[in-house]
């Protein structure tokens, strides 16, 4: 009885969790101009609309733009943070762990109101940099998270082993520290860039007509003109992240194969 | 020793100045402008700069004339201005026709030429004039605070409701609460249960729910919400299957209601409540149930005195995290609810990108950060005894 009820239960939850992540995708290969089911049948036509129609293309190259951006500068300060607060040499360490997570916790339309009223007088409002910068705030946490967790991980025997051998701080740092923490900063990055991709509040208040990225032209018809080149869309932002987040979770798998392959 | 300390400090500052710049800045500045002197003041901010060491007493300087003028050069949204000019207006009759006919001269006059405003109207050499717009221009000012919360000063200067017909924010306020902790609750009903199923199980039956759980949070917000509302419409799936069936014979309003915004967030949230539960789950000895068993205590009882009281830490960290992040929910109401669904970021967003009212949004999204900032410092502390022990 308790049995039937968990498998049940659990079926039912499995799909409630799963099936919308997968309703919209075979959408993208409609031929009608509804987005809805049932299909008529398969098309490429939305695909061509996205390559083709002016904004849907713009809007990738954006997102691709900001999104590189936005991973370089995340990546960039929120890895040096990571390793500058790894011993806890830094005062307020503990504070400034929590701090830089902050930009995960606060809702994203406040900080989208203070920045725009920010850009606004620094002359940043509706131009590539404010966007990426914008972008970069809310990717350092998932950054500093992934970074964090992969120096936690190192085993400090390995880096006392190459100081004691006599390698400078210098060298341990680029051949034991950074190698090690690479998987963490890879990871980092490839949320970094997911983050940026799927942002849409923050960038609907800084950014111009100019910088309209994937996700907020897909917001922005979902609102206004409901068409399946919406589904294409979303095939494109789900074929991205999993890539992405496969990629990630792959290199480290293989790095450690190599190196049991190795000894 | 020192020279590593400072090291660190070098690796750590490029974060802390770019989110001092445009992460704490941004949300200082929201709240200066919440609380500085309303729309008249930003139309006018040179001129509000020029008249602000005026006693009101003598004559208006003469520096307020160029301000005014270099004021009224500046693109301002339409809006604004309108905003401005009836707010000036309530207090001196005559603003209304005054300010676009000065407008209108000063921006067909050549740039760098200096602009003779008494030759436009001479109303411009009134006293009582100028001490209007400094009074209307204050340099702080609670009026956006107030009026996020529906009141506003009367006459005398008292703190008083506004009219009935024109308080929505405490409402929109009460509706935003009530909807995360339903989300809370929806999230706890299906969240635990399952939490304790997946914990239960082993090998590949524990891989695939715990899957099912960590994939949509891979999965763009957008994607999610848009999926939602393809399965949710009168001609979606879910409505078409159900009619497929004979269950019912008209499509159910499942979208742009309460129950399409219920249905989506608590899709989106749920596996911030999974999580920490099967975590504090997963730290219980496994003797623990069937020594309870053993002695006697029947499965609800078990459930009820072991169970549940060891996974509350996960179940609280839980229901914390998704109420939090459901207070500051903008996307998804957006799109899958009605027009009576709308939660308090979508008025903000309404002031900032709608109206360009700075201070009303700041003021609303004061009282959004407050709560928000207040429940993550509650996680902090719930989430790291829990960690320990």
């Amino acid at each position: 009885m308790l049995g039937a009820f968990k498998l049940v239960f659990g079926a039912l939850v499995v799909g409630f969790l799963l099936i919308p992540l997968m309703a919209i995708l075979p959408l993208a290969f409609t031929d009608s101009v509804f987005l809805t089911y049932p299909m008529s049948g398969p098309s490429l036509r939305w695909m061509n609309t996205l390559a083709e129609s002016d904004a849907w293309r713009r809007s990738i190259v954006n997102s691709l733009i900001i999104g590189t951006g936005a991973t370089i500068v995340s990546t960039l300060v929120g890895t040096l943070a990571a390793l500058g607060l790894r011993r806890d040499l830094v005062p307020f360490a503990g504070v400034l762990r929590s701090a830089f997570l902050l930009p995960m916790v606060v809702p994203a339309v406040v900080l989208g109101v203070g920045m725009q009223i920010l850009y606004a007088r620094m002359g940043l409002a509706s131009s590539y940099t404010g966007v990426i910068i914008a972008h970069a705030v809310l990717c350092v946490p998932f950054v500093m998270i992934n970074v964090s967790s992969s120096l936690a991980a190192i085993e400090p025997a390995l880096e006392r082993a190459a100081a004691s051998l006599g390698a400078s701080p210098r060298r341990v740092f680029t051949n034991v520290t950074l190698p090690l923490a690479m998987p963490g900063v890879l990871t980092g990055a490839v949320f970094a860039f997911a983050t940026s991709l799927d942002e849409v509040v923050i960038t609907l208040f800084v950014a111009g007509p100019n910088q309209t990225t994937l996700a907020r032209q897909m917001f922005s018809s979902l609102r206004e003109n409901i068409s399946p080149a919406i589904a294409a869309a979303a095939l494109i932002i789900m074929i991205l992240t999993f890539v992405l987040i496969g990629v990630a979770k792959l290199i480290p798998m293989l790095k450690a194969r190599k190196a049991a392959a190795e000894a | 020793m020192i020279r590593q300390r400072l090291n660190a400090c070098l690796l750590v500052a490029p974060l802390v100045v770019f989110l001092g710049l445009f992460f704490i800045w941004p949300l200082w500045a929201m709240l200066v402008t919440s609380v500085q002197g309303g729309t008249v003041r930003e139309t006018f901010p040179q001129t509000a700069i020029a008249l602000a060491d005026w006693d009101g007493a003598g004559e208006p300087p003469a520096a307020a004339g160029d301000a005014i003028v270099a004021d009224l050069r500046l693109e301002v949204p339409t809006e604004r201005f309108g905003d401005s000019v009836r707010t000036l207006n309530s207090q001196y009759p005559g603003f209304r026709t005054l300010l676009p006919r000065t407008a209108r001269a000063v921006r067909e006059a050549p740039a760098g030429e200096k602009v003779d405003l008494a030759g436009i109207d001479p109303r411009w050499t009134d006293r009582a004039l100028w001490l209007v717009m400094k009074r209307a221009m204050p340099a702080y000012t609670d009026a956006n605070l107030l009026a996020a919360l529906d009141l506003r000063r009367d006459d005398a200067g008292a703190i008083a409701a506004v009219p009935p017909e024109m308080a929505v924010n405490r409402a929109t306020m009460t509706r935003t609460f009530v909807i995360s902790a339903q989300v809370t609750l929806l999230c706890i009903a299906i969240g635990l249960p399952f939490a304790m199923i997946t914990a239960s199980l082993t090998g590949w039956k524990r891989n695939l729910l715990l899957v099912a759980v960590l994939l949509p949070l891979w999965t763009s917000l957008l994607v999610r919400t848009a999926s939602w509302m393809i399965l949710l419409q009168d001609n979606g799936l879910i409505n078409q299957a159900l009619l497929g069936l004979g269950i019912i014979d008209r499509p159910l309003a499942l979208i742009y209601n309460r129950a399409g915004v219920l249905i989506a967030m608590t899709h989106v949230l749920l596996p911030f409540m999974v999580l920490p539960i099967y975590a504090s789950l997963l730290a219980i000895p496994k003797n623990l149930l069937p020594a309870a068993a053993a002695l006697g205590a029947r499965p609800w009882q078990s459930f009820l005195h072991v169970l549940l009281p060891l996974a509350m830490p996960g179940l609280l960290a839980g229901s914390l995290l998704v109420f939090m992040v459901a207070l500051g929910y903008y996307i998804t109401p957006a799109l899958t609810g009605g027009a009576g669904d709308q939660m308090i970021s979508s008025v903000i967003a309404f002031y900032a990108i709608g109206t360009a009212n700075w201070g009303m949004a700041g003021a609303l999204g004061l009282f959004l950060l407050i709560p928000t900032t207040a429940l993550y410092l509650v996680y902090g502390r719930l989430s790291k005894p829990a960690g320990a022990a």
